[in-house]
């Protein structure tokens, strides 16, 4: 009985497209897999150890053969050495894991940005350069990539297997992880945390290019306005620049180079101001007052949604001088000056 | 090596054996009598019925999962259908199956009898339980009834509290009264074990059993209470939005997870300690020997779980948590997977020098050593900090923790239905076609779940409705083991029904087994023992039961 050619093509095809490890895209993806192997040969070893003694114990001590059992009390050699071999091993695995989440975790200052905003049920990436996409990333290989992510919504988490990393995607926190390409080519992006009704829907392609093929690409997809820029706009049309002006009478301390140093706040703690810090000084003034400064900073909980944030960030983040600030203002006050002197009517 | 002599143990003749004429199934007749019943084995018996039911309802729910995961589009049912699905799988599966799967059907039923009592300490509060578990599980029902609840079995927040229009109140009230039936079982078996021990039963008399059930106690009442608080904040906030886990009014949404692993994982251990229990009692009894190392093993149920409680965020690495706060709990995570292998290599040494017959239990838990050892070494690859990233909530993750919980806790508890069956009942098993399911369950389990950890490390997400292409073939491999495996869990349901009216009369010790249960009338009576037995032996004393049995002999003759 043979079987049908058409049947045999088909099962053919769909076996070599199926997979069976994932392939390794990633400076880190060698590290994790090597860790990966030798977890798999102590399983290896500890299940054929049990297998053996088992099978052994079963045919030399069955009942036909062994009619009488031997009591025996126990061991104190024999149980201190399956304590501490296994333990050894277990500990073998505690230390190799570790250099690997540190690894994973902490980015190398050279590292590049690019947001990641997940919401029910997509992703977002937003480049620097003013780039957007859903469900779509593109990079380049060479250069260590730092995605800082956060949800609008529900917990997602970010996972790119083929790159060996995943992290949570929070609402309300920034979280980071980093890779560095290391092949051309489209890998899969999933949501691995449970998000709701479409979370199998909340998949992308992470596309890597070839450092000139991204430069390329960077240049064909700019939507013309940096996320600085946009965050700019936003400073202004917030009304944020009435008091973070930088004059010396302001009501809000001047943000400019504000970024990355040690700021003494009012309750006398010192922070160190990064991407977190400034996305919570916004949402939540009244908890992070510079020290010199009342509280007066309303919140804008619920006014700017995490993109708008992410642009505000990304403007304060290289902002380094306040001419523009002030230039913005004279402007927008002298706007607002010309129909207000001849509209409103004075009691 | 110490002490070593030879035991010769001479099985009984069952055909010379009767029913007993009075016992404690035969002693009262009528619903009532079984309703209002104080005897833990009359409870027992209960529980064994009420939780097979949730056990299939359950499982029901996975071959609907197992089908939809055929192929790689979302096609035999809707995404919000699926997301019901795996959600009630694990709630039910969870708190209605394993948790209460041996404490309270085999311990319940076993516990006085091991340690020489006439009952628990509160048989009311026994009762209780019980009312409480089937409350608890009619809430359940009706909430599924009315639209089921789509949180998955973590109810994770915000989505459980902001996002979802389930029936999320329902699920967790009947969540949160499941939480007090075993609050109360575990309560009771405390007490028991500490007020009710019969003369001469010493700490380190008792089996290994009751040190498993102990160990297990401890933790459900200690942990449950924190479950209970968790599903009321979350409560609270749904319906009050009190803001405890809502960043936008400066909660804390990981606070959750901490609360809700800070009981959850413990509650793993629940599960499996009595899986051990049971392991312990079957090894022992089929290699008619004494347990290995039985301080060892005793020490390494209570060592489980005390590690137990200072685990949780390992369920957490890539979540945001401090760096350094995960390294003490993957050391810690280490360090609780080493009592477990002891475990596995004192059970295997008891079987050296031994004098082995393959009696159904006997191969349940031989499937048992090999699935747990599995299920445990690769929850070392979850604990390792750097490989959990790439793992976590991937199909490693539900491959990993099934082989803990199904082939692990499943396989135990059968082989202890198995074993106890002709105490519980009077009645034997069908051998041959127990044999043949136990063997149908191994090769189903294996075939449903070996695949997954390869799928688990290509990366493809847990709780997915529909899938990439090139996962297909492992996923069909996956549900064609799925389907072995439920031919293999609807045998055992079929024969021993079958076997309560027409099994062959068992006899009170038909496995030659030294534990106090076995040294009284099968099924016994509602008393348990005509007079309070004195333990003048150690546990597992197969000489003492070999001079008691030549005793017996010579008396009758």
């Amino acid at each position: 009985m043979g079987i049908s050619p058409v049947l045999w093509q088909f099962l053919v095809k769909w076996l070599n497209a199926s997979a069976l490890f994932p392939s390794e895209a990633s400076t880190i993806a060698p590290y994790m897999d090597a860790l990966y192997f030798f977890l798999l040969s102590i399983t290896g070893i500890g299940v054929l150890l049990v297998a053996v003694l088992l099978v052994v114990f079963s045919v030399r001590y069955r009942k036909a053969v062994h009619p009488v059992a031997t009591q025996i009390e126990g061991s104190t050699l024999l149980e201190a050495t399956w304590t501490i071999i296994p333990l050894g091993l277990f500990l073998i695995c505690f230390v190799w894991g570790a250099l690997l989440y540190f690894r994973i975790y902490n980015p190398p200052v050279n590292s590049m940005n690019i947001y990641i905003v997940g919401k029910q049920w997509m992703w977002k990436a937003e480049h620097p350069g003013g780039q957007h996409e859903i469900n779509a990333l593109h990079v380049p290989t060479g250069q260590p990539i730092q995605l800082t992510m956060i949800s609008q919504d529900v917990f997602h988490s970010f996972s790119i297997p083929a790159f060996r990393i995943k992290r949570e995607v929070i609402p309300g926190r920034y979280s980071t992880v980093w890779f560095q390409a290391t092949t051309p080519g489209e890998y899969h992006i999933f949501c691995t945390q449970y998000c709701g009704t479409n979370h199998s829907a909340m998949i992308g392609t992470i596309t890597v290019l070839s450092p000139a093929d991204y430069k390329k690409w960077t240049e064909e997809s700019t939507s013309g306005m940096s996320l600085a820029q946009n965050g700019e706009r936003l400073f202004a049309s917030m009304g944020c620049n009435a008091c973070h002006s930088g004059n010396a009478a302001a009501r809000g301390p001047s943000l400019a180079g504000v970024y990355g140093s040690k700021l003494l706040l009012n309750n006398g703690s010192q922070v160190l101001v990064n991407d977190a810090y400034l996305r919570d000084a916004i949402l939540n003034p009244s908890q992070h007052v510079t020290s010199g400064y009342t509280p007066i900073m309303p919140t804008y909980q619920g006014q700017i949604s995490e993109d708008g944030l992410i642009d505000l960030v990304e403007y304060l983040k290289n902002l380094s001088s306040n001419d523009r600030v002030q230039q913005t203002l004279t402007t927008s006050q002298s706007d607002q000056a010309a129909p207000s002197a001849s509209g409103v009517v004075k009691p | 090596m110490s002490a070593a002599s030879p035991t010769i143990v001479k099985l009984p003749d069952q055909s010379t054996a009767t029913m007993p004429k009075k016992n404690f199934i035969n002693a009262e007749h009528g619903l009532l009598s079984w309703l209002l019943t104080g005897d833990h084995k009359r409870i027992a018996i209960l529980y064994l019925i009420s939780i097979t039911v949730f056990f299939f309802i359950g499982g029901a729910f996975a071959g609907l999962i197992r089908l939809e995961l055929l192929t790689p589009q979302g096609d035999l049912v809707s995404s919000d259908t699926y997301n019901k699905l795996f959600t009630m799988h694990g709630v039910i599966m969870v708190f209605l199956f394993l948790v209460p799967s041996v404490p309270a059907t085999i311990g319940n039923f076993l516990i006085p009898m091991m340690i020489g009592a006439r009952d628990l300490a509160f048989p009311k509060i026994n009762l209780l339980s019980w009312y409480l578990y089937i409350a608890a599980g009619t809430i359940m029902l009706t909430a599924m009834a009315l639209g089921g609840v789509d949180t998955g079995w973590t109810f994770t927040t915000p989505l459980s509290t902001h996002y979802l229009n389930t029936h999320v109140l329902t699920t967790a009230v009947a969540v949160f009264i499941a939480g007090f039936s075993s609050i109360f079982t575990g309560l009771n078996f405390i007490v028991t074990i500490h007020r009710m021990r019969c003369p001469g039963m010493t700490w380190f008399r008792m089996p290994l059993f009751v040190w498993a059930h102990y160990a297990a106690s401890i933790l459900m009442v200690l942990g449950t209470p924190v479950l209970a608080i968790t599903l009321v904040l979350v409560g609270m906030e749904r319906v009050f939005g009190i803001g405890v886990f809502d960043p936008t009014k400066g909660g804390d949404p990981l606070l959750f997870q901490h609360l809700f692993w800070f009981y959850s994982h413990p509650a793993v251990y629940i599960m499996i300690l009595p899986g051990m229990a049971v392991i312990s009692e079957v090894v022992s009894t089929f290699s008619r020997k004494r347990v290995f190392g039985y301080t060892a093993v005793a020490f390494s149920s209570v060592a489980i779980a005390l590690f137990g409680f200072f685990v949780w965020e390992h369920h957490m690495f890539i979540m945001g948590v401090s760096n350094y706060s995960a390294l003490v709990f993957s050391l810690l995570t280490m360090l609780v997977a080493v009592p477990s292998a002891i475990k596995i290599f004192n059970w295997c040494f008891t079987l050296q020098q031994g004098s082995i017959t393959f009696e159904t239990p006997m191969l349940y838990a031989f499937g048992f050593m090999g699935l747990f050892t599995i299920g445990g070494l690769t929850g070392v690859f979850l604990g390792s900090l750097g490989m959990d990233i790439q793992l976590t909530e991937t199909y490693f993750i539900v491959a990993h923790f099934h082989f803990v919980m199904v082939g692990g806790m499943l396989m135990a508890f059968l082989a202890g239905v198995h074993f106890w069956w002709p105490k519980m009942t009077g009645r034997m098993y069908p051998e041959s076609l127990s044999k043949l399911a136990a063997v149908v369950t191994f090769i189903g389990f294996n075939l449903t779940f070996m695949p997954q950890f390869i799928l688990g490390y290509l990366g493809m997400p847990r709780r997915y409705h529909a899938y990439p292409q090139e996962f297909q073939v492992l996923n069909v491999l996956s549900t064609a083991g799925a389907t072995v495996l439920g031919v293999g869990y609807l045998l055992p349901v079929l024969y021993l029904a079958w076997s309560l009216k027409y099994g062959a009369i068992a006899g009170d010790n038909p496995w030659q087994a030294t534990g106090l249960e076995w040294q009284t009338q099968s099924p016994p009576l509602t008393e348990n023992f005509p007079e309070i037995p004195i333990m003048d032996h150690e546990a597992y004393d197969y000489e003492w039961l070999e001079h008691k049995t030549q005793h017996e002999v010579t008396h009758v003759g």
